[in-house]
């Protein structure tokens, strides 16, 4: 090895042990009115690059090996993968028509694909950019959430307001649970007992036993001053220890902060307008926001519940990551 | 008649069987699901055919099956849900040309047992249908009326509306003009009964909201030539004449048939807005109309018809809509069972709106949030913040419970 590459690693381990800064996490939001992606750099909280990618950007998530990301670009009809190192559109894949939004298995060979148009759920597989598999599901599929075991996905049908539960080895539905109207996104425990699911015009979380499939839970919410029809919840997330969720509540401009054990509503936090989804940071102290109609992203603090700051990103920002 | 299953009923049918079979465990009403003992559910589709008087244009060619195809594209996705729950959803479909043929028609889907109806008759054709005894136990949901007498002293307990009525439509103008403080309205109504009646909702309104007539002025004059070549010319000279020394600030126009309303805009003396049948329309659907993901309905009714939707096929849709969310909420194909559940006030309908929809028991009237838009842009959603009302802030649009006639026995 030559001095010049040991000086080299030699400072990237010095800079691996002390400085985060130095390789802060950058959060990535898809603009669905812009059809861009917006790179916000974690540490300081400023925009470091605006990305052109496909028409109507809405569901994105982190490969497995965190370089890249794939982009559901719903009005071009096909899934992109955005490089995270030269932050460039390096390839499509041929998800089929209208893809919302998706989650990816574990070993991140594959992306599961609502095709909101087709009622379908499409298998994409990563590596030849073709889908291999399409479940048919409800009208109007759009959450998706792989289970901590890998076995799962479940996915929310909005107008059939059912979450089907779907073996990923067989591609076989196992279950479908009715729940109330307008599903939106479905959420595993980390201990893969339960699913939570959304209902947007229903108002609430129904807690969904994931062996036995019945409803044990339903999460109701009540902000004063907010009419009832304005608590529309999308978008959970769960602490890792499964001890807190958070669920953004769309056009009340809120997200609470459940006990995910008791199922109560402990706290209301006020947030930007129409808050769709959320992202834990990796260390886990903040949440991110993306606010569709105040076209910003929020930052909360966990510990202290509190929203610290907002942020300014693109038009009608939809899904937030937080990556390398 | 034609009896219609959604087309890809039995691909997906196959592909859902196969799925449902092999996991051995249904979790829904514990029906096993399998295609041989699919539950049947029929629907049934009953509509006086009107030829269209609108002139075609490149931008808006007269929609085709209008109401038809709403119902068509629900029946589909009932057909969806279906596959799940072990119900076959079918509509069948008599688009009639006469009185006579209609009711023979619903006379024999009755003799046939049929109980579930979506109709889009005028009224008092659904008033004759409604009080035949057989129909007693049937339940005709009204897809495209938008008649006030149907909801008041003509309401039977067997029919309910999906369609704003007019008094709510106008309920919903009236609003947004009060919240803007545009107060003095020149109404102008039409020369057609439907007109009067329209009229005569903008007049109850303005009244219900304290706003002024400055001026209420029919329209009287044929405007035959306004597309011809030069035609505008006649336009402009007519609406300048007629809106001569009139003092308002919004000129409100009754002309459902759209014979004139669009020739208003921009030929008035004065510089006035426009509203009601041309400008701003309070209307329950509207092609530009995008939020609460109706965005996905919007394409999905384009690509299945190949053209836009229209309010009365968004009435087709909710009507077949709702019978799909009473069997999927009684996990009951029963007639009896739906309709009750449907009178009940456990039934909600989302139907893009973000609220949930109800039933109103008193007059068998779907509440719901009414837009106002022009031909290209949303301008906003009744009822306007501030208009408080003690059950539900739906019922401020529209006859509400202490006044109507309607006395359902």
């Amino acid at each position: 090895m030559s001095p010049q590459l040991i000086l080299r690693a030699g400072a990237f381990a010095a800079a691996l042990l002390t400085a985060a800064p130095a390789f802060a996490d950058r959060l990535f939001v898809s603009n669905e009115k812009d059809n861009t992606i917006t790179v916000v750099d974690e540490a300081t909280l400023k925009i470091i690059a605006t990305i052109p990618v496909g028409a109507r950007p809405r569901g994105i998530v982190l490969s497995k090996d965190g370089k890249s990301l794939f982009i559901c670009a719903s009005d071009s009809d096909e899934v992109e993968e955005l490089d995270l190192a030269t932050l460039k559109v390096v390839r499509t894949l041929e998800s089929g028509p209208d893809p919302e939004n998706f989650d990816i298995s574990l070993d991140g060979k594959t992306l599961f694909v609502a095709l909101e148009n087709d009622s379908t759920v499409g298998f994409l597989d990563v590596a030849s950019g073709k889908t291999v598999k399409a479940v048919p599901v409800g009208v109007e599929p759009e959450g998706m959430a792989v289970s901590p075991d890998g076995k799962t996905v479940v996915d929310t049908s909005e107008t059939t307001s059912m979450a089907h539960f779907i073996d990923i080895a067989s591609g076989d539905v196992t279950a479908n649970v009715l729940v109330d109207s307008r599903p939106r996104r479905a959420t595993w425990t980390p201990d893969g007992k339960f699913v939570w699911v959304t209902s947007e015009v229903g108002g609430n979380v129904a807690v969904i036993d994931a062996v036995s499939h019945e409803v044990v839970h339903k999460i109701a919410f009540e902000i004063p001053g907010v009419t009832k029809d304005q608590i529309e919840p999308v978008s959970m997330l769960i602490t890792p220890e499964g001890n807190t969720a958070f669920v953004a509540l769309g056009p009340a401009n809120r997200v609470a902060v459940v006990n995910a054990k008791t199922y109560a509503v402990e706290k209301y936090l006020l947030v930007g307008q129409r808050v769709w989804n959320l992202a834990f940071s990796r260390d886990g102290s903040k949440v991110y926001t993306t606010n569709g109609i105040s076209n910003d992203l929020s930052v909360i603090d966990v510990a202290a519940r509190k929203v610290t700051k907002s942020i300014p990103v693109g038009g009608l920002p939809w899904g937030v990551v937080v990556a390398p | 008649m034609a009896v219609r299953q959604w087309p890809g009923w039995k691909l997906a049918c196959g592909l859902a069987m196969m799925g449902l079979a092999m996991m051995g465990l249904a979790v829904l009403g514990h029906a096993p699901a399998r295609a041989d003992d699919q539950v049947a559910v029929p629907l049934v589709w009953v509509s006086l055919t009107v030829k269209s008087k609108v002139a075609s244009t490149v931008l808006m060619p007269p929609p085709t099956e209008e109401g038809l195809q709403g119902a068509r594209v629900a029946l589909s996705e009932n057909a969806t849900t279906g596959k799940f729950t072990g119900q076959n959803w079918s509509l069948e479909e008599h688009a009639e040309a006469s009185n006579e043929a209609v009711l023979d028609a619903f006379r024999a889907a009755l003799a046939a047992g049929r109980k579930l109806f979506v109709v889009d008759v005028p009224a008092p054709l659904l008033l004759q249908m409604a009080d035949l005894p057989e129909a007693k136990d049937a339940l005709l949901l009204d897809a495209t009326s938008s008649d006030d007498s149907l909801r008041g002293a003509d309401c039977r307990r067997n029919t309910m509306h999906l369609l704003p009525s007019r008094a709510m439509l106008a309920d919903t103008l009236m609003q947004f003009l009060t919240i803007k403080g545009w107060r003095n309205i020149l109404l102008v109504p039409g020369p057609h009964p439907e007109d009067q009646l329209m009229a005569d909702a903008y007049r109850r309104s303005m009244k219900k909201f304290r706003l002024k007539i400055a001026a209420d002025k029919p329209w009287t004059f044929v405007a035959g030539a306004r597309r011809s070549d030069t035609g505008h010319y006649a336009i402009d000279a007519e609406v300048s004449r007629f809106t001569q020394g009139l003092s308002y600030d919004v000129l409100v126009v009754a002309d459902e048939a759209g014979d004139f309303a669009d020739s208003i805009p921009f030929h008035t003396t004065d510089p006035r807005p426009v509203a009601g049948s041309s400008g701003l329309m309070p209307q329950a659907w509207s092609p530009v109309f995008e939020q609460w993901g109706a965005t996905q309905l919007q394409l999905r009714f384009k690509k299945t018809t190949g053209r836009i939707m229209t309010s009365k096929d968004f009435g087709g849709w909710m009507a077949v809509r709702s019978f799909g969310e009473a069997a999927v909420r009684t996990h009951s194909a029963d007639p009896a069972t739906m309709i009750g559940f449907i009178h009940s006030p456990q039934f909600e309908l989302g139907a893009f709106r973000g609220a949930r929809l109800t039933f109103r028991p008193w007059d068998g009237q779907l509440r719901q949030p009414i837009l106002l838009a022009d031909t290209r842009q949303l301008v906003s959603v009744s009822p306007q913040p501030g208009f408080l009302h003690q059950v539900s802030e739906l019922d401020t649009l529209g006859i509400d419970q202490p006044e109507t006639a309607c006395h359902l026995n």
